[in-house]
């Protein structure tokens, strides 16, 4: 669309050099690299790399549960499997591929040319890789890739005492204790980096009110982290004194607690939930505007609700042990907590249809992926409600609804979000443009395959299909229902291989995207694509939350309008 | 219901907005070329979607709230029966201490007339690690955890088997954790109790099984009342051949299915804790024998 030069001397004219590097001199440079948007691309990479790995691990379960009394993987190779695919989506795909976009993008939007301590950002992504290589080292040795090696077996929240030394002798439980331990360091590490960042980078006019909401739901986010990361990673410190030191924290056989480590880890699990959606909501947040072609509605009321969710997710981790037995007044506190954090999020919802309403709506790739957000979110919450009504809870927590509905918030928000990311931001990482047409197929496939699979696996969850479990009896009535989950898989795993062939296509030989191939407004899209290693040849300055709009539209600038 | 039909009522309403606003306002061929008007936020608005949604939870509050309180704190009537639970990787214990049975994986209870209410109380603790007693038809989930007790009640109104399993991940073989729950009317539950409280069968046909039970490592796990196996690690055996079911309900309770069973039970349950055993052919057609004795 624009092929203009937006900010006056953001663009360095001087042509580079031209000799082509050396493939050693390549990788030398992403290795020892400090550069916030090479670390960026280095975090959205490995998270690819296991999102494929844990997808393939979801598909050998739904193979397994297509059919009652199937024999395709053992009991210990299915429990396995779905530990390592909660464990990996989780903290190696989810949290990196969220901090891959942050780093990329905050120092652009905000207009700076690094993020604050890039040094300690070179460490957080190389101690988080490192903790998702050791944790998949466990495949090596023990029975083998087909015996899934020595992979932790304890489920992604790791229930004690199942974690005692007793109850998982050998190795594995230690591959995922540290492997989670490293993640936490980096994760807290980047957390840190953004939120210095946020607060002391910004450019000129670039007043808190004026950053990007995107900025300003990372800010959140890493807030979040703060408090909630470090329960998790005392937790595994904790456990490792037990298996090895002969501590008794949770060890039951010695008079441990349980319960203790249910509160230490879903003192982190819940706000996770919020850690791994407010930057989604961020996406949705930047995307939904410039594809309306109107100013985000109510600006303030999306900080505020960001900041009301911040707060009360973390006072509502109980929610996850209804059924523990913690008694009618903690149940009815933690209903509750759960109960409110629904109205900061519908008063999003609906800002997101006010910004729609009386728009021009682009149905790109990235917007319609923002779309199918919108509504599968819409499901999710309700769903939620639903669930946090402990007596429904009782009845359907740990159960294939349970499975559906964090699904639904898992890949029907966050994933649908993330894809809306790559079509949005891909033209300004790469310089060249996703193809739209084969976009398009993977939006439509992923969507199909998303609803077969999610939709359907509510049912087998009210009938009383408790979820973990590697098979199930022919006389419950399950069968039909996990069959169509199951189909469901095909679809999703042709539109994953849709994406990866149009990311490396794209990038091959993709149109030249331009500085400014969407006429968005933020500062990112000012300076070149892909950004030089300064990012601006002259710092920017804004006057107002849409700099961009401003500078096409000087008759009517945002300027006049915010308060 | 209640909940699901608010929930319902807000989906099609947000729903049905988005998606108007969405075709209403889809790009066209027709649209100028400039645009649209620029709105920044209307506080009256969003005002209004801040309140009726606080009104909606606090409607949706107080019902659960007083479902909890119902639940959690109604009060144990005398003619209760009283049932301890103890979860086991992988299988169920049911003693009824003040009728002195124990069984395991089949759980034998009243039904309940509305009038004179019999609801089983379900003390839970678990011997290992943590596990879950769901039977869906029944009530809520309860989890079972070590170093705890737990306290639920069912109250089945029609006779009939309810089917349910270990519903939090407890280990290997969590998925063949099954429960059985056999809801009987009074008759039918007393003559049940009257003949778990007989001792175990010391009929002289099944001689030879029996020394064979006694003196391998069976009796370190097992319990038959009235001889010296005592153990408690796995399922008590007194009245074995009355349940229908092995391997916490995941086999038919058929003298072939027990034989291999005893053979290799790796082979049937792989993952779960008994050992095989490994008897010699007429070893184990005499301790399989002897165990379809006890009824």
């Amino acid at each position: 669309m624009a092929d203009y030069l937006p900010l006056t001397g953001a663009i360095d004219l001087t042509s580079a050099p031209k000799a082509r590097p050396l493939v050693l001199e390549v990788l030398h440079g992403w290795v020892t690299t400090v550069d916030h948007k090479k670390i960026g691309l280095m975090y959205i990479g490995y998270a690819l790399v296991f999102l494929v790995i844990a997808g393939l691990e979801a598909v050998a379960m739904r193979l397994q549960l297509a059919v009652p009394h199937n024999s395709l993987v053992s009991p210990q190779v299915f429990n396995r499997l779905f530990t390592m695919h909660g464990t990996t989506m989780v903290f190696f795909v989810g949290m990196p591929i969220l901090f891959g976009f942050g780093n990329y993008l905050i120092p652009l939007m905000l207009g700076a040319r690094d993020m604050a301590f890039p040094r300690l950002n070179a460490f957080s992504f190389w101690i988080a890789a490192f903790g998702g290589l050791l944790l998949y080292f466990s495949f090596l040795g023990g029975d083998g890739l087909y015996g899934a090696g020595t992979a932790p077996d304890v489920g992604w929240f790791a229930y004690a005492p199942l974690t005692a030394k007793v109850f998982s002798p050998g190795h594995s439980t230690d591959y995922w204790t540290l492997g989670i331990l490293l993640s936490g360091v980096g994760t807290i590490g980047t957390a840190l980096n953004i939120v210095t960042t946020i607060i002391a980078m910004r450019c000129p006019g670039m007043e808190l009110s004026r950053m990007p909401l995107l900025v300003w739901l990372y800010f959140i986010t890493c807030c979040i982290v703060f408090v909630a990361v470090g329960p998790l990673t005392a937790a595994q410190i904790m456990l490792s004194i037990d298996r090895y030191l002969g501590g008794h924290f949770f060890d039951t056989q010695a008079g441990g607690s349980a319960v203790l480590w249910m509160h230490f880890f879903w003192i982190f699990g819940h706000p996770e939930v919020y850690i791994l959606v407010l930057p989604a909501f961020g996406f949705a947040n930047e995307i939904i505007p410039v594809f309306s072609r109107k100013a985000i509605f109510g600006y303030p009321a999306m900080v505020a609700a960001t900041v009301a969710i911040g707060f009360i997710s973390l006072s509502v981790w109980a929610h996850h042990m209804f059924t523990v037995g913690l008694g009618p007044g903690a149940n009815t506190f933690f209903t509750l907590a759960t109960m409110i954090i629904a109205v900061p999020t519908g008063i999003k919802i609906f800002n997101w249809i006010a910004t729609l309403s009386g728009g021009n709506i682009h149905f790109t790739v990235a917007m319609m992926f923002c779309v199918a957000f919108l509504f599968q979110f819409l499901v999710a919450g309700l769903t939620g409600i639903m669930l946090s009504a402990s007596p429904f809870d009782w009845q359907l927590s740990g159960s294939y609804f349970v499975v559906a509905h964090f699904h639904y918030v898992l890949v029907g928000a966050i994933l649908f979000t993330i894809f809306a990311a790559f079509y949005y931001w891909f033209p300004k990482m790469s310089g060249r443009m996703l193809d739209e047409t084969l976009g398009k197929w993977h939006f439509w496939l992923f969507l199909v395959g998303f609803h077969l699979t999610f939709d359907f696996m509510h049912i087998p969850g009210v009938l009383g299909m408790p979820r973990r479990i590697y098979t199930y009896e022919f006389d419950r009535g399950w069968g039909i229902w996990n069959l169509i989950v199951s189909s469901g898989v095909i679809f999703q795993v042709v539109a994953i291989g849709c994406f990866v062939f149009n990311l490396l296509r794209s990038y091959a030989k993709g149109r030249i995207a331009g500085p400014d191939p969407w006429d968005a407004w933020t500062l990112e899209w000012s300076t070149e694509s892909p950004p030089p290693v300064y990012n601006f040849a002259t710092i920017p300055t804004v006057q107002s939350r849409r700099p961009l709009w401003d500078l096409k539209h000087p008759e009517d600038p945002d300027s006049n309008y915010e308060m | 219901m209640f909940v699901l039909a608010i929930t319902a009522a807000i989906f099609l309403a947000a729903g049905g907005v988005l998606a108007y606003v969405l075709i209403r306002y889809r790009q066209r061929a027709t649209d100028p070329d400039r645009e649209p008007a620029q709105i920044y936020g209307s506080n009256q608005i969003e005002l209004s979607w801040t309140v009726i949604p606080v009104l909606i939870v606090v409607v949706l509050f107080l019902t659960t709230a007083r479902v909890i309180f119902n639940t959690e704190s109604a009060s144990k009537p005398a003619s209760a029966l009283d049932v301890v639970v103890i979860g086991h990787q992988f299988w169920w214990e049911f003693r009824y201490p003040k009728l002195g049975i124990v069984t395991a994986n089949e759980l034998h209870v009243p039904v309940s007339d509305p009038h004179h209410p019999t609801p089983t109380y379900l003390e839970m603790s678990s011997a290992d690690t943590d596990h879950s007693f769901w039977v869906p038809q029944l009530a809520g989930k309860t989890d079972v955890i070590p170093n705890r007790v737990n306290v639920m009640w069912i109250d089945p109104e029609s006779p009939g088997l309810y089917l349910g399993q270990c519903a939090q991940y407890c280990g290997v073989q969590h998925a063949k954790m099954l429960l059985r729950v056999y809801g009987q009317s009074q008759g039918d539950f007393d003559a049940w109790v009257a003949q778990q409280q007989q001792p175990a069968n010391q009929d002289e046909a099944s001689v030879e099984g029996r020394s064979v039970f006694l003196r391998n490592a069976c009796i370190n796990c097992h319990t038959i009342a009235g001889t010296v196996a005592a153990g408690r690690f796995g399922p008590d055996l007194t009245h074995l051949a009355s349940r229908d079911t092995i391997a916490s309900g995941a086999i038919q309770d058929t003298p072939d299915n027990l034989r291999k069973w005893i053979d290799d039970p790796d082979r049937m349950k792989p993952g779960c804790l008994m050992p095989a055993m490994h008897l010699n052919d007429r070893d184990l057609t005499a301790v399989t024998a002897y165990l379809t004795t006890l009824h």
